[in-house]
């Protein structure tokens, strides 16, 4: 299917084509990726604009998902694992190796492709973060868990509930709960791992519209398989192969006038 | 799939009907074959079990009375009880577990979270499963050589630091076990929202295993009330009253093993009973445990 031809994707994309990429949120900067010897990313070069959503497209293992993986630092996790290079944030390096991470990961926050409640009530999800940063009273609490549930869509469905275990939930419901717990941390930038690919329709429309809601106060970069969904959520895309970065530009320009024969070929399906 | 297979058939070159219905058949019967020997395999090992339980119950049920509860042990023929005994073994296994859980807890979260691939770990990993299959009367040699022999004398102390050794490697394994069963998703959820990786493991890993971590602190509760060996050379038995932790303490194994090859009837009779309170003792608390620890939704 040629995604080119998607009546919808394209009107939302004209609508939101009439602004311009805002200035890097994020800088990344000639950033390499190693695991073990194999070198996952290749110098890459990429701004996140303030406020906007940023898609990363590319065949499996094209490295999107690592990079996504190397603004929260999440690969420290992993002995072997090592980036080089910059990832500029307020003029910070990021990869820095003296940075607080659980501090840089309250301010970049990530949703994983499968749903991931913890063992405990919805209402313990979301203060489980909340509590790492900060000291708040419990009505402080009650508001943040109702103004984050009610920012994820999840309020209505939620609120009779809160102190009911969290693995009750639906799977769409229960990736909502994670965005939830997300944003209420407060972050300033928001990683989504694939957050739909295991959801049904329906549920995917309702995270798709949430993302276009969420990014009037987050920066927020969506790794995903999903050609029309990088048309209908993204601003920017950005389109990874074999490591690389082949090329980067507003949605529209992507999918409408891509510059590369490579990223015509991905996009319409022809390989990946 | 099988639509697919059935359409090969109906399409495919005929085939000899002769020849295919005596293989389906020779398959069938082949089928019935295995099945009955499972099925006989089965009840075998349950008739085993209902034959140990049945006998346990029939000559327990007879020896059991109110004295059994309220009288100590006595000489032979004077009417006593295993009051001593039944304390003493809850006394053993309680602080038993209470010491060897914690530890078993903690190298066992070493193990699956800190550890999963080291040296030091493989070392601890191996030693532990070593002494999880130990005989255990060496426990009960080991802790002599520690806690008897130099302060002089048998304790009640040394039969439960006997029984935390024995409790140790059941949590150690289980602990581990569970802990690795821990999707990897999920401990990187909790780390991506700026959590240190003592909160993952305190506040969602033991949360997620506390099903499984549990049943193994109750499977080694289990295994230590009716340990008799270890016993033996520590805290020795007590024919009276006693619940001095430093002096030589009664326990139901230990009282059985002696009444059971005893010449007189009523310690034979006092002897099966103990049995019976065990076996129905752990029996309780296995149900117990998983009525109250079982996963809600």
């Amino acid at each position: 299917m040629n995604e080119t031809q998607q009546p919808p994707a394209i009107a939302a994309m004209q609508a939101r084509s009439a602004e311009a990429l805002r200035e890097a949120r994020i800088s990344i900067r000639g950033v390499d990726f190693f695991y073990g010897a194999n070198k996952a990313l290749k110098g890459i070069d990429l701004d996140l604009p303030d406020r906007q959503v940023t898609g990363m497209i590319g065949p499996s293992g094209c490295g999107k998902s690592t990079l996504l993986r190397v603004l929260n630092r999440m690969y420290d996790l992993y002995p072997g694992q090592r980036a080089e290079g910059q990832v500029l944030m307020d003029g910070t390096n990021i990869l820095d190796p003296g940075i607080d991470l659980n501090q840089l990961r309250s301010r970049v926050g990530m949703v994983f492709q499968k749903p991931t409640p913890f063992p405990m009530t919805i209402y313990e999800n979301i203060a489980f973060g909340v509590k790492l940063h900060e000291k708040l009273s419990k009505s402080a609490m009650d508001e943040r868990v109702e103004w984050s549930l009610t920012r994820a869509a999840l309020w209505e469905e939620a609120k009779d509930r809160l102190n009911t275990s969290a693995m009750g939930l639906s799977g769409g419901q229960q990736q909502r709960l994670c965005i939830a717990r997300t944003i209420a941390v407060r972050p300033d930038v928001i990683l989504l791992d694939e957050p739909t690919s295991a959801l049904d329709p329906i549920s995917t429309l309702k995270i798709e519209e949430l993302i276009d809601e969420l990014k009037r106060d987050f920066t927020i970069a969506i790794v995903t398989h999903n050609m029309q969904q990088a048309a209908r959520c993204a601003d920017q895309v950005a389109f990874f192969y074999l490591g690389e970065l082949v090329e980067v530009g507003s949605a529209m320009q992507m999918f409408t006038a891509p510059r590369l024969k490579r990223t015509q070929e991905y996009i319409t399906g022809r390989f990946g | 799939m099988s639509a697919t297979n059935a359409g090969i058939h109906a399409s495919g070159p005929a085939r000899d009907g002769a020849v295919a219905g005596s293989m389906s058949r020779r398959r069938k019967r082949l089928d019935r074959l295995v099945t009955a020997l499972c099925v006989a395999a089965t009840v075998l090992g349950l008739a085993l079990l209902a034959s140990i339980l049945f006998t346990l119950i029939w000559r327990g049920v007879g020896g059991l009375n109110l004295n059994v509860f309220t009288s100590v042990t006595l000489p032979p023929g004077s009417n006593g009880g295993l009051l001593n005994a039944i304390v003493g073994s809850l006394v053993q296994t309680l602080v038993g577990t209470l010491i060897g859980t914690p530890i078993g807890l903690m190298v066992g979260t070493y193990l699956a979270e800190y550890a999963r691939n080291s040296a030091l770990g493989n070392a601890v990993r191996f030693v532990s499963d070593v002494l999880l299959s130990a005989p255990s009367i060496l426990v009960g040699l080991f802790v002599y050589t520690i806690l008897v022999d130099p302060f002089g004398g048998f304790s009640g102390i040394a039969g439960c630091v006997a029984l935390a050794v024995i409790v140790v490697p059941i949590v150690v394994r289980t602990t581990e076990d569970m802990l690795q069963l821990i999707p990897i998703e999920l401990r990187e959820a909790a780390v991506a929202l700026g959590a240190p990786k003592w909160r993952v493991i305190v506040l969602i890993c033991y949360r997620a295993a506390l099903f499984g971590i549990a049943t193994g602190v109750l499977l080694a509760v289990a295994r230590v009330a009716g340990e008799t060996a270890p016993l033996l050379f520590t805290s020795l038995g007590n024919l009276n009253w006693s619940l001095s932790l430093t002096q030589p303490m009664a326990s139901l194994p230990v009282t059985i093993y002696q009444y059971a090859g005893s010449a007189y009837d009523d310690w034979v009779d006092l002897a099966w009973a103990g049995a019976l309170l065990i076996t129905f003792g752990v029996l309780t608390l296995n149900i117990v445990a998983r009525v109250v620890l079982r996963p809600r939704r």
